[in-house]
């Protein structure tokens, strides 16, 4: 009996342990972030772009509006289709159609990046013979269309059934019950699901490595290629020199001070939503 | 039916039918690319280990071995962290610490890989290198301990990823759990069961979908690319050797793909990207199998 309390006791001693493992890293990669890139972040980071070896300063000006036109040009494309197959996932969810895309959305969310890069680089960047803002948005919003369409659905499976039936028994076609009923009853939701979306392509590097490729200067042009903050990372981080190390902090930091902020919002919006439906 | 209810299906079932679309349109997009390069090298591509674009020489043996191993040696440090942290969470821990927890948890799978790549170079590989500096000799004859410290190499790339797997396989695992009864836990301790046999009994009911959430974390590692890129080394050779710097096949992707001089060399890179694509769908299609068995059962 003895043994045997024992080795229960060190099994939830084992668990307890297994969480502060995973959360030393977590702990260790914020704290390095933060206090490096608090260093070198400044006002010129925000304002300037990037200068030539060997001139100190220089900021990330070009590549904070790139990842901005990346995230909207992925965003404009992935949500449409995205809520609205969310919406069709959930309104006709026992078809064996729904299944097979449900299956797609579940398949696309596992293709690693670099590989949406990759479809990208042949679907875009060779059409149009090089490389341009619009294929970097085009491979974020591949990504993020899985993301929004299953967030989408969930939400909307949420929604109690009576308020459709209700809709429904006042005569609303199908389309007038969803979209003026339970689609809007779902709201908050699927926009907290769609920020989320955005802030998770906002940091993805891959899929633009070469879609987007990168940029010296500054451009807003759609058929050109275009900075973005994490593309500018990863070749600051890869470069041998001291100064651009500190910017590759800098913009770690602009990048984590993004994904944060959206995780305690969409984190806020969760509880809320979940006070009201408890009252 | 009324007929605005059929056009209202068939409009939103053509946005649906484009995710169908997109997924086949990978496939065939990277099969047609790559048909040069599986013509002239068919299966002796991924039989050879000499990776010599200038040369000519095409042989993808060391980044499928860079992946698989990268991505098992991950799984074995992530796999039991990220049971403690599901168990943990769903059985074991107070309720008011529950919800910090999981936000935490997702806080890690949240922050980009670019991030982690970032650290890991120049906080973690400086302190691999002191470990594998500091390795007894006695033990550096071993083969997986083998070479010289550098520091960048398997070790840290196989950290690094498990770092990142942790969140998938723990969230996926916490879910499976809450499916278990709780009458499967009461029927345990009712018959005298402590903690840990009750939860074993929980875990081995769950066991499907476990595996699953494992598989999940798998399909994960595989296809990781910022982070791993740039602390494996990218040395494409086949070692067992965790000090080795290697390769993986989403880093040549990231780190090769811009410089393909010649339509070969860029076949033959977008053929490691269509066997990762088939390689990650298969363990995801098998991974989302064994967690939707365990939901319907």
């Amino acid at each position: 009996m003895m043994l045997r309390k024992i080795v229960s006791a060190l099994f939830v001693g084992a668990c307890a342990i297994s969480v502060v493992l995973a959360l030393v890293p977590l702990a260790f990669v914020l704290f390095f972030v933060v206090s490096q890139g608090v260093q070198s972040l400044n006002v010129d980071f925000f304002l300037h772009n990037p200068r030539p070896v060997g001139e100190v300063g220089g900021g990330m000006a070009n590549a904070i509006v790139g990842t901005l036109m990346l995230t909207g040009l992925a965003g404009g494309m992935a949500v449409p289709i995205g809520i609205l197959s969310g919406v069709y996932l959930s309104e006709y969810r026992g078809s064996r159609f729904a299944s097979a895309v449900r299956f797609a959305a579940d398949t696309m969310n596992g293709v690693p990046s670099i590989v949406v890069g990759v479809f990208a680089y042949a679907a875009v960047v060779l059409p149009l013979g090089h490389f341009s803002t619009l294929a970097g948005g085009f491979a974020l919003g591949v990504m993020m269309i899985p993301i929004i369409t299953r967030t989408t659905e969930e939400l909307l499976l949420l929604v109690p059934n009576a308020l459709r039936e209700g809709a429904l028994a006042l005569g609303a076609t199908r389309a007038r019950a969803v979209f003026t009923v339970i689609v809007p009853a779902a709201l908050p939701g699927i926009i907290t699901g769609v920020v989320l979306a955005l802030a998770r392509v906002a940091g993805e590097t891959a899929p633009l490595l070469f879609t987007s490729f990168n940029n010296a200067f500054f451009s807003t042009s759609l058929t050109q290629p275009i900075s973005s903050i994490t593309v500018q990372v990863f070749t600051y981080a890869i470069s041998p020199y001291e100064d651009w190390h500190r910017q590759a902090w800098a913009g770690a930091l602009v990048l984590v001070t993004i994904v944060l902020m959206c995780s305690m919002a969409a984190r806020l919006a969760a509880a809320r939503v979940m006070r009201v439906r408890g009252q | 039916m009324r007929s605005t209810d059929l056009g209202f299906r068939v409009g939103i079932g053509i946005f649906a039918a484009a995710l169908l679309l997109i997924v086949v349109a990978i496939g065939l997009s990277l099969a047609n690319d790559s048909s040069q390069s599986l013509q002239r090298f068919g299966l002796n591509f991924w039989r050879t280990s000499d990776w010599n674009p200038v040369a000519g020489e095409f042989g993808a043996l060391p980044f499928i071995w860079g992946t698989l191993y990268s991505s098992a040696l991950a799984l074995l440090i992530a796999t039991p962290v990220s049971l403690g942290i599901a168990v943990f969470i769903s059985e074991l821990c107070p309720a008011f610490l529950r919800t910090p927890l999981i936000f935490l948890t997702e806080l890690l799978a949240a922050i980009p890989s670019i991030v982690y790549g970032l650290w890991g170079i120049f906080v973690l590989v400086p302190a691999v290198r002191v470990v594998e500096a500091s390795m007894p000799d006695g033990v550096r004859e071993l083969p997986f301990f083998s070479g010289p410290p550098f520091g960048v190499g398997m070790l840290a790339a196989a950290l690094i990823l498990a770092v990142m797997v942790v969140p998938f396989t723990s969230a996926v695992a916490r879910e499976v759990l809450k499916t278990v009864p709780m009458t499967q836990r009461e029927a345990a301790y009712a018959l005298g069961a402590t903690r840990f046999e009750a939860i074993r009994a929980a875990m081995f009911f769950a066991r499907t979908g476990i595996i699953g959430a494992v598989m999940l974390g798998f399909g994960r590692a595989l296809g990781e690319t910022m982070a791993v890129t740039m602390v494996i080394g990218n040395n494409p050779q086949v070692s067992l050797s965790l000090f080795a710097p290697q390769y993986t096949m989403a880093a040549v992707l990231a780190n090769e793909f811009t410089e393909a001089a010649n339509a070969l060399y860029l076949s033959a890179l977008i053929e490691i990207g269509l066997v990762l694509f088939i390689i990650t769908l298969a363990v995801n299609a098998l991974s989302r199998g064994l967690i939707w068995s365990m939901a319907q059962s």
